[in-house]
Protein backbone atom coordinates (compact mmCIF):
# COMPACT_ATOMS: atom_id res chain seq x y z
CA UNK A 1 0.00 0.00 0.00
CA UNK A 2 2.65 2.43 0.89
CA UNK A 3 4.70 1.22 -1.82
CA UNK A 4 1.97 2.21 -4.07
CA UNK A 5 1.57 5.99 -2.85
CA UNK A 6 4.87 6.70 -3.37
CA UNK A 7 5.58 4.99 -6.55
CA UNK A 8 2.27 7.17 -7.66
CA UNK A 9 4.32 10.32 -6.58
CA UNK A 10 7.50 9.54 -7.74
CA UNK A 11 5.22 9.28 -11.52
CA UNK A 12 3.36 12.33 -10.59
CA UNK A 13 6.45 13.90 -9.86
CA UNK A 14 8.35 12.82 -12.79
CA UNK A 15 5.56 14.24 -15.29
CA UNK A 16 4.95 17.05 -13.26
CA UNK A 17 8.29 18.58 -12.25
CA UNK A 18 9.04 20.00 -15.43
CA UNK A 19 5.91 21.35 -16.00
CA UNK A 20 5.89 23.06 -12.51
CA UNK A 21 9.69 24.28 -12.85
CA UNK A 22 8.68 26.17 -16.95
CA UNK A 23 5.02 27.25 -15.12
CA UNK A 24 6.44 30.74 -16.75
CA UNK A 25 7.49 31.25 -19.83
CA UNK A 26 9.84 34.00 -19.79
CA UNK A 27 8.32 34.74 -23.26
CA UNK A 28 4.67 34.04 -22.86
CA UNK A 29 4.01 32.20 -25.94
CA UNK A 30 0.69 30.37 -26.78
CA UNK A 31 2.38 27.22 -28.52
CA UNK A 32 5.71 26.73 -25.94
CA UNK A 33 3.83 24.34 -23.76
CA UNK A 34 2.79 21.91 -27.56
CA UNK A 35 6.56 22.85 -28.30
CA UNK A 36 7.57 21.27 -24.50
CA UNK A 37 5.91 18.33 -25.34
CA UNK A 38 6.90 17.71 -29.04
CA UNK A 39 10.71 18.18 -28.80
CA UNK A 40 11.31 17.43 -25.17
CA UNK A 41 8.77 15.01 -23.94
CA UNK A 42 10.17 13.46 -20.35
CA UNK A 43 12.98 15.40 -20.23
CA UNK A 44 14.44 17.95 -18.42
CA UNK A 45 14.04 21.54 -19.49
CA UNK A 46 15.12 24.76 -17.89
CA UNK A 47 14.31 28.39 -19.09
CA UNK A 48 18.38 29.69 -18.49
CA UNK A 49 19.62 32.83 -18.95
CA UNK A 50 22.57 31.60 -19.69
CA UNK A 51 21.49 30.75 -23.18
CA UNK A 52 21.37 33.94 -25.67
CA UNK A 53 19.45 34.53 -28.72
CA UNK A 54 20.13 37.77 -29.76
CA UNK A 55 17.85 39.02 -32.90
CA UNK A 56 16.22 42.74 -33.72
CA UNK A 57 13.68 43.47 -31.81
CA UNK A 58 11.85 44.17 -35.42
CA UNK A 59 13.26 42.65 -38.37
CA UNK A 60 13.09 44.45 -41.64
CA UNK A 61 13.18 41.77 -43.70
CA UNK A 62 10.94 38.67 -42.66
CA UNK A 63 13.07 36.27 -45.62
CA UNK A 64 16.68 37.33 -43.90
CA UNK A 65 16.23 37.75 -40.10
CA UNK A 66 19.41 37.47 -37.97
CA UNK A 67 20.21 35.30 -35.38
CA UNK A 68 23.07 34.57 -33.29
CA UNK A 69 22.63 31.62 -30.43
CA UNK A 70 25.16 31.48 -27.54
CA UNK A 71 25.30 29.03 -25.31
CA UNK A 72 28.68 29.53 -24.45
CA UNK A 73 28.75 30.53 -21.08
CA UNK A 74 27.27 26.86 -20.17
CA UNK A 75 29.50 24.11 -19.51
CA UNK A 76 29.64 20.57 -21.51
CA UNK A 77 27.42 21.46 -24.25
CA UNK A 78 26.38 18.63 -26.64
CA UNK A 79 23.51 20.22 -28.60
CA UNK A 80 21.35 23.48 -29.70
CA UNK A 81 18.18 23.10 -31.42
CA UNK A 82 16.55 26.72 -32.65
CA UNK A 83 12.96 26.37 -32.91
CA UNK A 84 10.67 29.82 -33.38
CA UNK A 85 6.93 29.18 -31.80
CA UNK A 86 4.78 30.28 -34.24
CA UNK A 87 6.55 29.50 -37.48
CA UNK A 88 4.66 27.25 -39.64
CA UNK A 89 8.15 25.14 -39.72
CA UNK A 90 9.39 25.46 -35.75
CA UNK A 91 12.63 23.49 -36.53
CA UNK A 92 14.93 26.20 -37.93
CA UNK A 93 18.40 24.00 -36.90
CA UNK A 94 20.09 22.31 -34.60
CA UNK A 95 24.21 21.76 -34.42
CA UNK A 96 26.43 20.44 -32.20
CA UNK A 97 29.63 21.67 -31.94
CA UNK A 98 32.67 19.75 -31.78
CA UNK A 99 36.06 22.67 -31.06
CA UNK A 100 34.17 25.41 -31.73
CA UNK A 101 32.26 27.37 -29.32
CA UNK A 102 28.38 26.31 -29.00
CA UNK A 103 27.59 29.38 -30.43
CA UNK A 104 26.49 30.18 -34.25
CA UNK A 105 25.46 33.50 -36.22
CA UNK A 106 22.88 32.17 -39.37
CA UNK A 107 19.52 33.95 -40.63
CA UNK A 108 16.04 32.60 -41.22
CA UNK A 109 12.44 33.14 -42.42
CA UNK A 110 9.96 33.66 -40.15
CA UNK A 111 6.59 33.66 -41.22
CA UNK A 112 4.97 36.18 -38.52
CA UNK A 113 6.10 37.56 -34.83
CA UNK A 114 7.60 34.79 -32.64
CA UNK A 115 9.44 33.95 -30.20
CA UNK A 116 12.83 32.81 -31.75
CA UNK A 117 14.85 30.20 -28.98
CA UNK A 118 17.51 28.15 -28.62
CA UNK A 119 17.82 24.95 -26.24
CA UNK A 120 21.03 23.81 -25.41
CA UNK A 121 21.19 20.21 -23.92
CA UNK A 122 24.34 19.51 -21.78
CA UNK A 123 26.27 16.29 -21.03
CA UNK A 124 24.02 15.57 -18.06
CA UNK A 125 20.62 15.52 -20.22
CA UNK A 126 19.16 18.85 -19.31
CA UNK A 127 17.57 21.46 -21.63
CA UNK A 128 18.25 24.91 -21.16
CA UNK A 129 16.26 27.35 -22.90
CA UNK A 130 16.80 30.72 -23.72
CA UNK A 131 15.36 33.05 -26.49
CA UNK A 132 13.67 36.15 -27.32
CA UNK A 133 10.97 37.41 -29.50
CA UNK A 134 11.47 38.44 -33.00
CA UNK A 135 8.38 40.75 -34.62
CA UNK A 136 8.20 41.15 -38.67
CA UNK A 137 5.81 41.65 -40.92
CA UNK A 138 5.77 37.95 -41.95
CA UNK A 139 5.44 36.14 -45.47
CA UNK A 140 8.93 34.80 -45.15
CA UNK A 141 8.00 31.49 -45.40
CA UNK A 142 5.16 31.50 -48.07
CA UNK A 143 7.81 33.24 -50.83
CA UNK A 144 9.49 31.25 -52.75
CA UNK A 145 13.23 31.85 -53.04
CA UNK A 146 14.78 34.68 -55.31
CA UNK A 147 17.29 31.79 -56.50
CA UNK A 148 14.50 29.43 -57.92
CA UNK A 149 13.72 32.52 -60.11
CA UNK A 150 17.25 32.83 -61.85
CA UNK A 151 18.79 30.69 -64.02
CA UNK A 152 21.85 31.19 -62.08
CA UNK A 153 21.89 28.73 -58.91
CA UNK A 154 21.63 25.42 -60.75
CA UNK A 155 24.67 25.87 -62.17
CA UNK A 156 26.31 27.39 -58.31
CA UNK A 157 24.27 24.81 -56.15
CA UNK A 158 26.22 24.16 -53.68
CA UNK A 159 28.72 26.89 -54.03
CA UNK A 160 30.44 27.64 -50.69
CA UNK A 161 32.68 30.38 -50.11
CA UNK A 162 33.94 31.51 -47.08
CA UNK A 163 36.71 32.89 -44.98
CA UNK A 164 38.65 32.36 -41.71
CA UNK A 165 39.68 35.28 -39.46
CA UNK A 166 43.06 34.55 -37.04
CA UNK A 167 41.60 37.56 -34.95
CA UNK A 168 38.17 39.36 -35.02
CA UNK A 169 36.92 41.87 -32.44
CA UNK A 170 33.98 40.09 -31.78
CA UNK A 171 35.15 36.72 -30.71
CA UNK A 172 38.05 35.84 -28.34
CA UNK A 173 39.43 33.65 -30.97
CA UNK A 174 39.20 32.35 -34.77
CA UNK A 175 36.09 32.77 -36.00
CA UNK A 176 34.88 30.93 -39.68
CA UNK A 177 32.26 32.34 -42.01
CA UNK A 178 30.75 30.12 -44.89
CA UNK A 179 28.05 30.65 -47.51
CA UNK A 180 26.83 28.74 -49.61
CA UNK A 181 24.53 28.74 -52.37
CA UNK A 182 21.09 27.06 -52.12
CA UNK A 183 17.50 28.74 -52.65
CA UNK A 184 16.75 26.84 -49.17
CA UNK A 185 12.32 26.14 -50.35
CA UNK A 186 10.14 25.62 -47.49
CA UNK A 187 7.66 23.97 -49.66
CA UNK A 188 5.14 26.32 -48.40
CA UNK A 189 5.31 28.39 -51.65
CA UNK A 190 2.93 27.18 -54.45
CA UNK A 191 5.11 25.02 -57.06
CA UNK A 192 8.86 25.30 -54.95
CA UNK A 193 8.61 21.51 -53.22
CA UNK A 194 11.08 21.81 -49.86
CA UNK A 195 14.79 22.10 -51.08
CA UNK A 196 16.95 22.86 -48.06
CA UNK A 197 20.26 21.82 -46.87
CA UNK A 198 20.13 19.17 -43.94
CA UNK A 199 23.37 17.98 -43.27
CA UNK A 200 26.56 20.09 -42.63
CA UNK A 201 30.02 19.29 -41.23
CA UNK A 202 32.43 21.59 -40.68
CA UNK A 203 35.89 20.32 -40.01
CA UNK A 204 39.78 21.45 -39.64
CA UNK A 205 42.98 19.98 -41.56
CA UNK A 206 43.04 17.19 -39.16
CA UNK A 207 39.28 15.98 -39.47
CA UNK A 208 38.32 17.03 -36.87
CA UNK A 209 34.81 18.33 -36.64
CA UNK A 210 34.38 22.06 -35.73
CA UNK A 211 30.59 21.61 -35.97
CA UNK A 212 27.81 19.68 -37.13
CA UNK A 213 24.83 21.46 -38.78
CA UNK A 214 21.38 19.99 -39.29
CA UNK A 215 19.02 22.27 -41.35
CA UNK A 216 15.51 22.92 -41.50
CA UNK A 217 13.85 24.87 -44.14
CA UNK A 218 13.12 28.03 -42.59
CA UNK A 219 17.10 28.98 -42.63
CA UNK A 220 17.34 31.44 -45.05
CA UNK A 221 18.51 31.36 -49.19
CA UNK A 222 22.14 31.48 -49.56
CA UNK A 223 22.69 30.84 -45.52
CA UNK A 224 25.69 31.81 -43.96
CA UNK A 225 27.04 31.24 -41.25
CA UNK A 226 29.27 32.34 -38.32
CA UNK A 227 31.34 29.94 -36.01
CA UNK A 228 33.74 30.74 -33.42
CA UNK A 229 36.61 29.20 -32.05
CA UNK A 230 37.77 29.16 -28.27
CA UNK A 231 40.87 31.33 -27.84
CA UNK A 232 44.31 29.95 -28.21
CA UNK A 233 43.91 27.02 -30.74
CA UNK A 234 46.14 26.57 -33.45
CA UNK A 235 45.48 28.35 -36.54
CA UNK A 236 43.24 26.92 -38.59
CA UNK A 237 44.77 26.73 -42.05
CA UNK A 238 42.28 25.71 -43.81
CA UNK A 239 38.28 24.50 -43.21
CA UNK A 240 36.62 21.43 -44.94
CA UNK A 241 33.14 22.39 -45.56
CA UNK A 242 30.85 18.89 -46.34
CA UNK A 243 27.16 17.77 -46.69
CA UNK A 244 23.92 17.44 -48.49
CA UNK A 245 20.80 19.01 -49.29
CA UNK A 246 17.28 16.86 -48.89
CA UNK A 247 17.62 15.86 -52.60
CA UNK A 248 20.99 14.37 -52.27
CA UNK A 249 22.99 16.90 -53.59
CA UNK A 250 26.87 17.16 -52.03
CA UNK A 251 28.55 19.56 -50.30
CA UNK A 252 32.36 19.40 -50.49
CA UNK A 253 34.62 22.43 -50.04
CA UNK A 254 37.43 23.96 -48.33
CA UNK A 255 37.80 26.96 -46.84
CA UNK A 256 40.41 29.35 -46.41
CA UNK A 257 41.73 32.11 -44.81
CA UNK B 1 -22.42 43.63 -2.33
CA UNK B 2 -18.14 43.22 -2.61
CA UNK B 3 -18.48 41.65 -6.36
CA UNK B 4 -20.76 44.94 -7.41
CA UNK B 5 -18.50 47.20 -5.90
CA UNK B 6 -15.50 45.37 -7.86
CA UNK B 7 -17.78 45.45 -11.06
CA UNK B 8 -18.39 49.53 -10.62
CA UNK B 9 -14.42 50.16 -10.01
CA UNK B 10 -14.02 47.94 -13.30
CA UNK B 11 -16.42 49.73 -14.86
CA UNK B 12 -15.14 53.11 -14.10
CA UNK B 13 -11.58 52.30 -14.53
CA UNK B 14 -12.41 51.39 -17.93
CA UNK B 15 -14.56 54.22 -18.87
CA UNK B 16 -11.65 56.41 -17.93
CA UNK B 17 -9.38 53.97 -19.47
CA UNK B 18 -11.52 54.18 -23.08
CA UNK B 19 -11.87 58.34 -22.95
CA UNK B 20 -8.04 58.81 -21.87
CA UNK B 21 -6.45 55.94 -23.52
CA UNK B 22 -7.72 56.73 -26.94
CA UNK B 23 -4.77 56.80 -29.52
CA UNK B 24 -5.17 60.98 -30.74
CA UNK B 25 -5.73 59.56 -34.29
CA UNK B 26 -9.33 57.70 -33.47
CA UNK B 27 -10.70 60.93 -31.47
CA UNK B 28 -9.39 63.10 -34.42
CA UNK B 29 -10.61 64.00 -37.37
CA UNK B 30 -7.89 62.41 -39.51
CA UNK B 31 -6.21 66.11 -40.15
CA UNK B 32 -2.71 66.46 -41.17
CA UNK B 33 -3.09 70.38 -40.42
CA UNK B 34 -0.92 70.69 -43.66
CA UNK B 35 -0.06 74.24 -43.64
CA UNK B 36 1.96 75.42 -47.00
CA UNK B 37 4.92 77.46 -46.47
CA UNK B 38 6.03 79.60 -48.99
CA UNK B 39 9.95 79.09 -49.76
CA UNK B 40 10.11 81.40 -53.02
CA UNK B 41 8.08 83.26 -55.36
CA UNK B 42 4.83 80.80 -56.37
CA UNK B 43 6.10 78.29 -54.42
CA UNK B 44 5.10 76.14 -51.51
CA UNK B 45 6.31 73.42 -49.11
CA UNK B 46 4.65 71.06 -47.10
CA UNK B 47 7.04 70.18 -44.40
CA UNK B 48 5.92 66.26 -42.57
CA UNK B 49 7.33 65.30 -39.34
CA UNK B 50 10.71 63.67 -39.32
CA UNK B 51 9.86 60.31 -38.11
CA UNK B 52 9.08 56.92 -38.87
CA UNK B 53 5.44 56.22 -40.50
CA UNK B 54 2.90 55.90 -37.31
CA UNK B 55 -0.72 55.48 -35.93
CA UNK B 56 0.24 58.73 -34.64
CA UNK B 57 1.48 60.90 -37.69
CA UNK B 58 -0.63 59.05 -40.43
CA UNK B 59 2.09 58.89 -42.66
CA UNK B 60 2.75 62.55 -42.62
CA UNK B 61 6.54 62.31 -42.75
CA UNK B 62 7.07 63.19 -46.09
CA UNK B 63 7.65 66.61 -47.86
CA UNK B 64 5.13 67.45 -50.96
CA UNK B 65 5.13 70.74 -52.68
CA UNK B 66 3.34 72.88 -55.45
CA UNK B 67 4.30 75.54 -57.85
CA UNK B 68 1.55 78.27 -59.14
CA UNK B 69 2.26 78.97 -62.11
CA UNK B 70 -0.84 80.90 -64.85
CA UNK B 71 -0.95 77.79 -66.51
CA UNK B 72 -2.02 75.88 -63.67
CA UNK B 73 -0.38 74.12 -60.53
CA UNK B 74 2.37 72.04 -60.40
CA UNK B 75 2.41 69.33 -57.69
CA UNK B 76 5.42 67.26 -56.31
CA UNK B 77 4.79 64.12 -54.59
CA UNK B 78 0.88 63.30 -53.53
CA UNK B 79 1.62 62.10 -49.82
CA UNK B 80 0.86 59.16 -48.36
CA UNK B 81 -2.81 58.82 -47.87
CA UNK B 82 -6.07 59.61 -50.21
CA UNK B 83 -6.66 61.37 -47.35
CA UNK B 84 -3.45 63.39 -47.38
CA UNK B 85 -3.92 63.69 -51.03
CA UNK B 86 -7.14 65.59 -50.75
CA UNK B 87 -5.64 68.12 -48.11
CA UNK B 88 -2.88 68.85 -50.06
CA UNK B 89 -5.67 69.63 -52.79
CA UNK B 90 -8.13 71.71 -50.47
CA UNK B 91 -4.61 73.79 -49.07
CA UNK B 92 -3.60 74.29 -52.84
CA UNK B 93 -7.29 75.63 -53.55
CA UNK B 94 -7.02 78.20 -50.56
CA UNK B 95 -3.91 79.71 -52.29
CA UNK B 96 -4.82 79.77 -55.50
CA UNK B 97 -8.23 79.04 -57.77
CA UNK B 98 -5.91 77.23 -60.38
CA UNK B 99 -6.03 73.75 -60.82
CA UNK B 100 -3.45 71.43 -60.92
CA UNK B 101 -2.29 70.52 -64.09
CA UNK B 102 1.01 68.37 -63.67
CA UNK B 103 1.72 65.57 -60.57
CA UNK B 104 5.30 64.70 -60.38
CA UNK B 105 5.98 61.66 -58.90
CA UNK B 106 9.65 61.35 -57.42
CA UNK B 107 9.72 57.54 -56.91
CA UNK B 108 7.81 54.64 -55.96
CA UNK B 109 7.93 55.13 -52.13
CA UNK B 110 4.07 54.91 -50.82
CA UNK B 111 4.60 58.18 -48.99
CA UNK B 112 5.44 59.90 -51.64
CA UNK B 113 2.73 58.63 -54.35
CA UNK B 114 -0.40 57.86 -52.20
CA UNK B 115 -2.17 60.96 -52.56
CA UNK B 116 -2.20 60.32 -56.31
CA UNK B 117 -6.52 59.53 -56.16
CA UNK B 118 -6.77 62.70 -55.16
CA UNK B 119 -5.58 64.35 -58.14
CA UNK B 120 -6.92 63.79 -61.83
CA UNK B 121 -5.53 60.64 -63.62
CA UNK B 122 -4.36 62.53 -66.64
CA UNK B 123 -2.11 64.56 -64.25
CA UNK B 124 -0.24 62.31 -62.36
CA UNK B 125 3.33 61.52 -63.86
CA UNK B 126 6.70 59.54 -63.09
CA UNK B 127 9.71 58.84 -63.92
CA UNK B 128 9.23 55.38 -66.64
CA UNK B 129 11.51 52.82 -64.20
CA UNK B 130 9.13 54.75 -61.61
CA UNK B 131 5.68 53.88 -63.33
CA UNK B 132 7.30 49.96 -63.83
CA UNK B 133 8.41 49.63 -59.54
CA UNK B 134 5.03 51.04 -59.30
CA UNK B 135 3.28 48.72 -61.08
CA UNK B 136 5.44 45.96 -59.29
CA UNK B 137 5.62 46.58 -55.99
CA UNK B 138 3.18 49.22 -55.33
CA UNK B 139 0.18 46.76 -54.07
CA UNK B 140 2.51 45.51 -51.28
CA UNK B 141 3.66 49.01 -50.10
CA UNK B 142 0.13 50.19 -49.82
CA UNK B 143 -0.86 46.95 -47.93
CA UNK B 144 2.03 47.77 -45.52
CA UNK B 145 0.53 51.31 -44.84
CA UNK B 146 -2.62 50.01 -43.74
CA UNK B 147 -0.60 48.21 -41.19
CA UNK B 148 1.15 50.89 -40.42
CA UNK B 149 -0.88 53.91 -40.03
CA UNK B 150 -4.33 52.64 -39.61
CA UNK B 151 -7.22 54.25 -40.60
CA UNK B 152 -5.48 57.69 -41.68
CA UNK B 153 -5.36 55.31 -45.11
CA UNK B 154 -9.30 54.82 -45.39
CA UNK B 155 -10.50 54.51 -49.07
CA UNK B 156 -6.58 54.33 -50.23
CA UNK B 157 -6.23 52.74 -53.05
CA UNK B 158 -2.44 52.86 -55.24
CA UNK B 159 -3.16 54.58 -58.84
CA UNK B 160 -0.12 54.17 -61.09
CA UNK B 161 0.51 57.61 -62.94
CA UNK B 162 -0.07 56.99 -66.43
CA UNK B 163 2.12 59.36 -67.61
CA UNK B 164 5.84 59.11 -68.45
CA UNK B 165 8.57 61.35 -67.69
CA UNK B 166 11.49 61.95 -70.46
CA UNK B 167 14.13 64.08 -68.86
CA UNK B 168 14.78 67.52 -69.73
CA UNK B 169 13.06 71.09 -69.39
CA UNK B 170 9.21 71.16 -68.84
CA UNK B 171 8.01 74.61 -69.00
CA UNK B 172 4.78 74.91 -67.18
CA UNK B 173 3.44 78.50 -67.49
CA UNK B 174 6.19 81.11 -67.00
CA UNK B 175 8.29 78.16 -64.83
CA UNK B 176 10.85 76.35 -66.56
CA UNK B 177 11.14 72.82 -64.86
CA UNK B 178 14.39 70.66 -65.15
CA UNK B 179 13.37 67.15 -64.75
CA UNK B 180 16.75 65.20 -63.65
CA UNK B 181 15.97 61.60 -63.97
CA UNK B 182 18.33 60.27 -61.57
CA UNK B 183 18.95 56.84 -59.26
CA UNK B 184 20.58 55.77 -56.00
CA UNK B 185 17.82 56.14 -53.65
CA UNK B 186 15.44 53.82 -55.66
CA UNK B 187 15.93 52.95 -59.44
CA UNK B 188 14.54 55.47 -60.40
CA UNK B 189 14.66 59.49 -59.08
CA UNK B 190 13.51 62.32 -60.18
CA UNK B 191 14.40 65.43 -59.16
CA UNK B 192 13.24 68.57 -60.22
CA UNK B 193 15.09 72.15 -60.70
CA UNK B 194 13.18 75.15 -61.17
CA UNK B 195 15.27 77.45 -63.26
CA UNK B 196 13.20 80.09 -62.93
CA UNK B 197 13.20 80.15 -59.39
CA UNK B 198 16.16 78.58 -58.38
CA UNK B 199 14.34 76.13 -56.12
CA UNK B 200 16.16 72.48 -56.13
CA UNK B 201 13.64 70.05 -54.94
CA UNK B 202 15.80 66.56 -54.40
CA UNK B 203 13.24 63.78 -53.70
CA UNK B 204 14.47 61.90 -51.13
CA UNK B 205 18.31 61.69 -52.63
CA UNK B 206 18.34 64.69 -50.36
CA UNK B 207 17.86 64.07 -46.38
CA UNK B 208 18.22 66.81 -43.94
CA UNK B 209 18.16 66.15 -39.82
CA UNK B 210 16.69 62.96 -40.96
CA UNK B 211 18.37 59.52 -41.66
CA UNK B 212 18.63 58.65 -45.35
CA UNK B 213 16.84 55.34 -45.60
CA UNK B 214 17.72 52.56 -48.07
CA UNK B 215 15.39 49.59 -48.77
CA UNK B 216 16.00 50.23 -52.38
CA UNK B 217 19.42 51.88 -52.15
CA UNK B 218 22.55 51.90 -54.98
CA UNK B 219 24.94 53.85 -53.26
CA UNK B 220 27.16 54.58 -55.46
CA UNK B 221 24.35 55.24 -58.09
CA UNK B 222 23.28 57.53 -55.10
CA UNK B 223 26.61 59.50 -54.82
CA UNK B 224 26.62 60.00 -58.37
CA UNK B 225 23.29 61.92 -58.08
CA UNK B 226 24.21 64.08 -55.19
CA UNK B 227 27.19 65.05 -57.74
CA UNK B 228 24.96 65.81 -60.40
CA UNK B 229 22.45 68.00 -58.31
CA UNK B 230 25.56 69.57 -56.95
CA UNK B 231 26.06 71.10 -60.20
CA UNK B 232 22.95 73.04 -60.23
CA UNK B 233 22.88 76.80 -59.07
CA UNK B 234 20.08 76.38 -56.34
CA UNK B 235 18.77 79.21 -53.96
CA UNK B 236 16.86 76.66 -52.47
CA UNK B 237 17.15 72.84 -51.75
CA UNK B 238 13.83 70.50 -50.74
CA UNK B 239 14.53 67.37 -49.62
CA UNK B 240 12.35 64.65 -49.54
CA UNK B 241 12.75 64.62 -45.78
CA UNK B 242 13.57 67.19 -43.09
CA UNK B 243 13.86 70.74 -43.28
CA UNK B 244 14.28 72.97 -46.36
CA UNK B 245 17.77 74.68 -46.63
CA UNK B 246 19.40 77.68 -48.81
CA UNK B 247 22.82 76.01 -48.01
CA UNK B 248 24.15 72.96 -48.98
CA UNK B 249 23.84 71.21 -45.96
CA UNK B 250 21.06 68.68 -46.96
CA UNK B 251 23.60 67.68 -49.68
CA UNK B 252 26.62 67.22 -47.39
CA UNK B 253 24.40 65.83 -44.92
CA UNK B 254 23.11 62.87 -47.21
CA UNK B 255 26.53 62.31 -48.78
CA UNK B 256 28.06 62.42 -45.29
CA UNK B 257 26.23 59.72 -44.37
CA UNK B 258 25.92 57.48 -47.38
CA UNK B 259 29.82 56.99 -47.45
CA UNK B 260 30.21 56.27 -43.58
CA UNK B 261 27.04 53.85 -44.24
CA UNK B 262 28.68 52.15 -47.29
CA UNK B 263 32.19 52.16 -45.50
CA UNK B 264 30.87 50.84 -42.33
CA UNK B 265 29.46 47.52 -44.36
CA UNK B 266 32.50 47.00 -46.04
CA UNK B 267 34.53 47.26 -42.86
CA UNK B 268 32.02 45.18 -40.54
CA UNK B 269 32.29 42.50 -43.48
CA UNK B 270 36.24 42.27 -44.03
CA UNK B 271 36.56 41.66 -40.14
CA UNK B 272 34.40 39.29 -40.09
CA UNK B 273 31.20 40.28 -38.45
CA UNK B 274 28.04 38.87 -38.16
CA UNK B 275 24.79 40.90 -39.02
CA UNK B 276 23.55 40.45 -35.18
CA UNK B 277 27.15 42.14 -34.31
CA UNK B 278 27.01 45.05 -37.19
CA UNK B 279 23.04 45.85 -35.67
CA UNK B 280 24.50 46.59 -32.32
CA UNK B 281 27.72 48.58 -33.47
CA UNK B 282 27.31 52.15 -32.06
CA UNK B 283 26.65 55.23 -34.53
CA UNK B 284 29.00 58.38 -34.36
CA UNK B 285 27.78 61.29 -32.93
CA UNK B 286 26.88 63.30 -35.71
CA UNK B 287 24.95 60.45 -37.13
CA UNK B 288 23.18 59.14 -33.94
CA UNK B 289 21.80 63.00 -33.54
CA UNK B 290 19.87 62.23 -36.45
CA UNK B 291 16.11 61.89 -36.46
CA UNK B 292 14.71 58.74 -36.42
CA UNK B 293 18.02 56.61 -35.34
CA UNK B 294 19.33 53.79 -34.89
CA UNK B 295 16.22 52.57 -36.24
CA UNK B 296 17.37 53.54 -40.20
CA UNK B 297 20.87 52.56 -39.62
CA UNK B 298 19.62 49.27 -38.09
CA UNK B 299 17.33 48.60 -41.24
CA UNK B 300 20.15 49.51 -43.99
CA UNK B 301 21.95 46.87 -42.11
CA UNK B 302 18.83 44.24 -43.07
CA UNK B 303 19.53 46.33 -46.59
CA UNK B 304 23.05 46.51 -47.47
CA UNK B 305 24.91 43.77 -45.15
CA UNK B 306 24.33 40.83 -47.40
CA UNK B 307 25.92 42.31 -50.38
CA UNK B 308 29.20 43.69 -48.23
CA UNK B 309 29.60 39.65 -46.36
CA UNK B 310 29.25 38.29 -50.04
CA UNK B 311 32.33 40.91 -50.86
CA UNK B 312 34.19 39.85 -48.69
CA UNK B 313 33.56 35.92 -48.70
CA UNK B 314 33.78 35.37 -52.34
CA UNK B 315 37.00 36.15 -52.98
CA UNK B 316 38.60 33.52 -50.79
CA UNK B 317 36.38 30.32 -51.21
CA UNK B 318 37.30 27.35 -53.24
CA UNK B 319 34.62 26.83 -55.59
CA UNK B 320 33.17 23.25 -56.90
Amino acid sequence: MGWTILRHLGVWLLIAWPAWVLAADPLDSPSWEDLRKRYFAGQAVVFDEAVKVVAPVTAEDPLNVPIGVDASRLEDVREVQVLADLNPIVEILSFEPGTADPRLGFRIKLQQSSPVRAAARTGDGVWHVGGTWVNTTGGGCTLPSTGSASPDWQRRLNEVSGRIWHNVEAAPGQRVRIRIVHPMDTGLAAGNPAFYIQDLRIADDAGHTLMQIQGHEPVSENPLFTLDLPAGLANLARVKVTGRDNNGNRIDAWVTP
Amino acid sequence: MKARVLFVTHLLFWTLVLILGLPSAWSADFDYHLRPQAIAPDTWVLEGRTEDFSVDNGGNIVNTAFIVTPAGVVVIDSGPSLRYGQQLLAAIGRITPLPVVKVLITHHHPDHFLGNQAFPAATLAALPETIRDLTREGKAFTENMYRLTGDWMKGTEMVVPGQALTPGILEVGNHRLELLALAGHTDADLAVFDQTTGVLFGGDLVFHQRAPTTPHARISAWLSSLDHLATRPYRVIVPGHGPVATDDAPLRQTRAYLVWLNRTMGEGAAAGLDMTEMLTRPLPPDFRALAVQPVEYRRSVAHLYPAAEQAALEPAGDRR
